[in-house]
């Protein structure tokens, strides 16, 4: 009982801290609310208004036709551009893609000479250049079968397949832009508050303070894990009400108390991992050096940015130990696709034994440092 | 009489109170003029309002005859003014040494080598700090501290020299030496005005000139003599006290104090054997033992330094004992003890509450901390809060209290449990007199009523006075303890002091190295006097810019850690983010829902599953399982096959297929789309070919598609280039917003505001290092790039490292800013982090090109460094392009710079508000 209240009361000293700090609510507010606004509306990986140009040295119908096909959302209206200026626009990064039509082009498919149309793509542009590649070649495929034969397709196929996007079927990046970004600040968040909780203690000279009160390094840790874990809880909560399903209008097909079941988990190991580093570290810019490089794997390594699947096998499975990879997929599970607890269990098992293991890892090395200081 | 400050109808006020209340005052030039009150009555603000570092809010200050509110009177009068703000080395760094603190004063004012190197020498001379000429400020004791203070502001000879309490928490001995070193500099320097705050009636009484002020108001003023006159009294306590108005007098008596009587048995309340605390080679206190009795009032004096603190740390448990063994209550001291802790209450020096929590809030956090019942904690607050005078800051901030009233808030913290025993480290350091005795007064009273345990430290003699035993302490050691009265009888003198300075000064002739040098006043200091004036103020100084450049850079060189994190986390940020990132989309689960078990539908499958897209996981057995498996996320792809598929195929009837596609993450799904349909197609077009159907052409033309620049389609060589802008934009920017930002949170903003450094020059000093850190960085990440991850620079190594150049200042500016309206080290970690990673991560093309973004997002990557220099490290990574090609980037990055810094100087503020 004595623990609790020690915890509680520790924890409302938290609160009351970060009240004092204005700014710090400015920016709290401002990360929740238009930074997931810009990240869902700006992210989106899919093809979207790519920048196209066209060489058209044919001037025929065809290739008329074939520029045409290319409008929005996926691409931006096509340039048209020199043969010349080629190399020098796609070097400078202009065009995402430049499609050259030969001369004689539409002569040559109407007597079945086979020409070849080229399309220059700029592989730096990862995702972008190649899904775009593979649109474009459908779209010039479909034009030419259109133009020479009059109708689109009437080749009849022998099987038919129906592709069906499920959970999302208009493919609506904003929605999984904006609830990924959730994720990302909550990670950031958490970890910055307790870490910088615990760091401040330390130059003001207060955590001596704490010490020789009757209080043990358990309920000051966990006083600070509560505290800004509820900060944090508090905002990410309204974000989703208000910008992702208010701004956004996003369907969520899940529970949304469950969501913040798993947030509430994610919270335990981050703000554990706040405090590791915040015990690590001895001044400020130590701890803003050490959230940088631990921060960054965690989110852009989480699946939440690129397909977790994707990467490479090893460190596939070094993000297994990162709580982020499993809050992602709970998130994505619970929200796009409605999975309920039976679905997802696993992954919250996962979060949870993460985050016990962050925190006794965190317990012990905070012990051991005021021990020793 | 001409006058150094002229103070005419000055107010000015921290919200609803009133620190300075419309007061009218004249000081005197070239004498020792003090401002003796008690706490918190504005004597503070005051200074800082002569000295031009707080901004005047209403009446006048005129200081070296012009108006302190012109800009241009203070950057000309800056050089001539030295301010030492109040608490112990408020204005030095921690981390560098002494004779580096110094250094950097003196480079602020525009003084060759040579010169700080002599006037230096001189000065730590004559305050006896040579042998510590290379120990970091921190591990100095507060007299120490303030000493070097002094040092810092007097390396520019000034002609006023305003200290706030610059003794307060000095032990007598250095208390004494600083003023002599004051006379000594006077001496040589007939005219230099010095303005003194102190709480100290008996130094006040050698002052020249006195004001004494109350609750913003000035009082009387006048030379000591003259107001001892005035009051009738023959001491200037007792004057004081006079003066004071009716209602603040009342009350005030000659504390007595009453013998101890129930002299109890039992165990001592604290023992001490044999303590010992080493750090490292350094003996910080040597074999000490004592023993205290319950109810008991023990002493403790000594030097700053001694080991005075580091004992009562190691009784309080903070602080494992080397050697020996400390009992509490007949309990060895252990630090998981908490019963004991409970019975004990802890004042350490250094003002340790909660500053961003009201003084009421202070009370109550503890008061439940320590479990007080709930009923009686409001009780026993008000009690306290009378008991302390503490009523009208009851509200205030525990960080803007005056430095008496936070002690007294300290105290009442420590003793808000209503302990058995009482550790006190200089409690009553900076409060004025009437206070201290009223603190003193219960201090007894709990001694003598309630059988309280005190263990306390002083530098007051007449505290130390009150005391049942004392010991002296010095250079870890206790030279000798007893009851006052018998100490001074022992050594044969009039008073303790007396007393205490022959105890010292015969432990310091037994061992030379510390305190010798006092008394002598070296003839080459007065050479330095004379020494030609080489300050120069107003307008732009590279030497003041290389100087803030220099001292940042030494800070961040004592702090090897962050300089290795800087380092060492680009590094492994390269290598986890160039191999780990990945946009393709590949592996992606896969399972068929095959109805029909055909051959047919098997090779169909097969088609896919054979695919380095696709990895084919268990068979979906029903349509819930298909559903279940797809919510979990464990499939990104199910392919749904109707029975009769083979069949209907044979018979030529088009049979349906159905795949459903995971499109919670879009763009996988888009991928996925294409994938399927692409193999798709490919596996009508070998059916066609197997069963040779003449119908079946093959397309009208060839589309020949040529990935330029990263033919082999590594994702590694377009995320290289991105990830290097990445670091290069967050990494200095977070360091060099706290760079700033930290001098805010730890006081030494101060130096901007009293010495003639412009903001510009304070900006860009602060700036240049991590400038050079993120060179740095870029030329490793370059190498590891090139060498280790065999990413090729196609294009030209001056190109990009020129880019990387304009990218890096750019990028520490956008530090800069974020520090200029930050005013705490989390909120500038929190906001850099927040005002780089998305921006550079999502809006500056690293997955998405710049030119596919919308609105907001769209405006957010154009405004944005990193969108430039994205382009620019892939173009000339991959595309071996150059300068000429990308020149309008390069304008564009450098664009950036004067923008950044106007706006951060327009938002750095030279005065405190």
């Amino acid at each position: 009982m004595r623990h609790i209240a020690n915890i509680f009361n520790l924890g409302v000293k938290e609160l009351r801290s970060l009240y004092r700090d204005p700014v710090l609510l400015i920016f709290i507010f401002f990360a929740f609310s238009f930074m997931i606004y810009a990240a869902a509306k700006g992210m989106s990986q899919e093809l979207n208004n790519a920048s196209i140009a066209v060489v058209d040295e044919d001037r025929s119908a065809l290739s008329k036709q074939i520029i045409n096909s290319f409008y929005g959302p996926y691409f931006k209206t096509p340039e048209l551009i020199q043969f010349r200026d080629v190399d020098k626009q796609m070097d400078a990064g202009n065009y995402t893609f430049v499609l050259d039509i030969p001369s004689n082009f539409q002569r040559d498919v109407m007597a079945g000479k086979h020409p070849a149309i080229q399309v220059n793509v700029d592989a730096t542009m990862m995702s972008q250049a190649f899904t775009g590649a593979g649109y474009i070649q459908n779209i010039i495929n479909g034009e030419i079968n259109e133009f020479s034969q009059g109708i689109r397709g009437s080749k009849a196929e022998s099987i038919k397949l129906t592709s069906r996007y499920k959970f999302n079927p208009t493919l609506n990046s904003t929605w999984f832009g904006g609830v990924m970004e959730i994720s990302n600040m909550v990670t950031m968040l958490s970890i910055v508050l307790s870490g910088a909780a615990l760091i401040r203690e330390r130059e003001r000279g207060t955590l001596e303070h704490l010490l020789v009160m009757p209080l043990t390094s358990l309920e000051i840790m966990l006083s600070k894990v509560w505290a800004m874990g509820l900060v944090v809880l508090l905002a990410a909560g309204l974000s989703l009400r208000f910008v992702v399903q208010g701004v956004l209008e996003m369907p969520i097909a899940g529970s949304v108390p469950l969501y913040m079941l798993g947030m509430a988990l994610l919270l335990f190991s981050t703000t554990s991992l706040g405090i590791f580093l915040g015990t690590v570290a001895r001044t400020m810019p130590q701890l803003g050096l050490l959230i940088i490089l631990v921060f960054m794997p965690l989110q852009l390594l989480s699946g939440g940015s690129t397909p977790y699947e994707s990467m490479p096998q090893i460190v596939q499975s070094l993000m297994l130990a990162a709580p982020t990879t499993h809050f992602v997929s709970i998130a994505q599970a619970i929200l796009y696709r409605g999975a309920g607890f039976d679905v997802v269990w696993p992954a919250f098992l996962a979060l949870a034994g993460i985050g016990l293991v962050f925190f006794i890892a965190a317990l012990l090395l905070f012990r051991k440092s005021l021990a020793s200081a | 009489m001409t006058s150094v400050a002229q103070i005419t109808h000055l107010t000015h006020r921290y919200g609803a109170s009133f620190a300075v209340d419309n007061v009218d005052l004249e000081i005197p030039a070239g004498c020792m003029a003090g401002l003796i009150g008690p706490d918190g009555v504005g004597k503070s603000t005051l200074l800082a309002l002569i000295s031009g570092v707080r901004k005047i809010q209403q009446g006048t200050v005129q200081v070296l005859d012009g108006d302190m509110r012109s800009s241009r009177h203070r950057t000309k009068v800056c050089p001539r003014i030295a301010y030492m703000p109040q608490g112990l080395g408020k204005n030095l760094y921690m981390t560098l040494s002494v004779f580096e603190n110094i250094d950097f004063f003196g480079r602020l004012f525009g003084q060759g080598r040579e010169e700080r190197e002599q006037r230096i020498a001189d000065l730590l001379q004559s305050t006896g700090l040579s042998p510590f000429r290379d120990r970091p400020a921190g591990k100095l004791s507060g007299g120490m501290k303030q000493k070097l203070g002094l040092c810092c502001a007097l390396i520019h000879d000034p002609d006023l020299l305003i200290l706030d309490e610059p003794t307060t928490g000095v032990d007598p001995l250095a208390r004494r030496q600083f003023w002599q070193l004051i006379d000594r500099i006077r001496s040589r320097q007939q005219d230099m005005s010095v303005i003194v705050a102190t709480a100290y009636m008996e130094e006040a009484e050698s002052f020249d000139w006195l004001v004494a002020m109350d609750a913003g108001k000035v009082l009387a003023t006048g030379s000591p003599a003259e107001l001892m006159t005035q009051t009738a009294t023959d001491n200037l306590d007792a004057a004081f006290i006079q003066l004071l108005p009716e209602e603040k007098r009342r009350g005030h008596k000659d504390l007595i104090v009453p013998p101890r009587v129930n002299v109890s048995g039992g165990p001592p309340a604290i023992k001490a054997e044999g303590l010992t605390m080493r750090f490292g080679d350094f003996t910080a206190v040597d074999n000490v033992s004592f023993e205290i009795e319950p109810g008991e009032i023990f002493g403790f004096l000594g030097s700053n330094g001694c080991g005075k603190t580091t004992t009562m740390k190691m009784l309080t448990g903070l602080l494992p004992a080397s050697e020996g063994e400390a009992a509490l209550f007949g309990h060895v001291v252990d630090a998981n003890d908490l019963e004991t802790r409970k019975r004990v209450g802890f004042m350490s020096q250094a003002f340790s509450l909660y500053g961003e929590l009201t003084v009421h809030q202070n009370l109550l956090l503890h008061a439940r901390l320590f479990h007080l019942p709930r009923e009686k904690i409001s009780g026993r607050i008000s009690e306290l809060i009378e008991r302390f005078k503490l009523d009208e800051y009851i509200d205030a901030l525990a960080s803007e209290l005056p430095l008496g009233i936070r002690q007294r808030l300290s105290l009442a913290v420590a003793m808000i449990h209503q302990p058995e025993m009482l550790i006190l480290d200089e409690p009553t350091s900076g409060v004025d007199p009437v206070a201290r005795d009223e603190f003193w007064e219960l201090l007894i009273d709990i001694s003598r009523n309630q059988n309280v345990t005190i263990f306390v430290s002083t530098h007051f003699m007449n505290e130390a006075e009150r005391c049942d035993r004392i010991s002296l302490m010095h250079a870890g050691k206790v030279l000798a303890s007893d009851t006052p009265a018998a100490l001074v009888e022992a050594r044969g003198v009039e008073t303790l002091e007396a007393a205490f300075i022959a105890y010292l000064e015969e432990a310091a002739s037994e061992n030379k190295t510390s305190v010798t040098s006092t008394n002598e006043i070296t003839e080459s200091s007065a050479v330095s006097a004379n020494s030609q004036k080489s300050q120069q103020s107003g307008v732009f100084s590279l030497q003041r810019l290389i100087a803030y450049a220099h001292h940042e850079s030494l800070q961040i060189l004592r702090d090897p850690i962050r300089l290795a994190f800087a380092l060492l986390g680009t590094v492994i940020l390269l290598f986890v983010l160039g191999y780990g990132i990945s946009t393709d989309v590949e592996n992606v689960a896969f399972a068929a829902y095959d109805q029909d078990h055909s051959p047919e539908s098997r090779a169909y499958i097969q088609n896919i599953a054979g695919s380095r897209y696709f990895i084919e996981r268990p068979a979906i057995l029903n349509q819930d399982e298909m559903n279940r498996r797809m919510q979990s996320g464990e499939l990104g792809l199910a392919l749904e096959v109707p029975s009769g598929f083979g069949k209907d195929l044979k018979r030529g009837h088009t049979p349906e297929l159905a795949a459903w596609i995971d499109a919670a993450m879009p763009s996988r799904a888009e991928s996925v789309y294409g994938y399927v349909q692409g193999m798709h197609a490919e596996y009508l077009a070998s059916l066609a070919r197997e069963s040779s159907a003449p119908s079946v052409k093959n397309t009208m033309a060839a589309i020949e598609v040529r990935y330029r620049y990263n033919q082999d389609y590594k994702s590694l060589y377009a995320m290289v280039p991105a990830t290097i802008a990445l670091l290069l934009v967050m990494i200095p920017a977070v360091l060099t917003a706290l760079g700033v930002v930290r001098e805010k949170e730890l006081g030494s903003i101060t130096n901007l505001y009293a010495t003639p450094a412009t903001r510009l020059e304070f900006l860009l000093g602060k700036q240049l290092p991590y400038v050079a850190i993120g060179m740095f960085n870029f030329f490793t990440l370059l190498i590891l790039a090139v060498y280790i991850l065999d990413v090729p620079l196609k294009g030209s190594l001056l190109a990009i490292s020129l880019g990387a150049l304009l990218y890096v200042i750019a990028t520490t500016g956008l530090g800069l800013l974020m520090s200029s309206f930050t005013r705490t080290q989390i909120a500038a970690i929190f906001g850099t982090l927040l005002g780089t990673m998305l921006p550079a991560i999502s809006f500056s093309g690293m997955n998405t090109p710049v030119s596919s973004l919308e609105g907001g997002a769209a405006l957010m990557g154009k405004l944005y460094p990193t969108s430039y220099f994205m382009t620019i490290s892939r173009g000339i990574f991959t595309k071996a392009v150059g300068f000429v090609d990308l020149y309008s980037d390069f304008f564009a990055l450098a664009a950036f710079i004067p923008v950044l810094t106007i706006a951060s100087l327009l938002l750095l503020k030279k005065q405190d508000i």
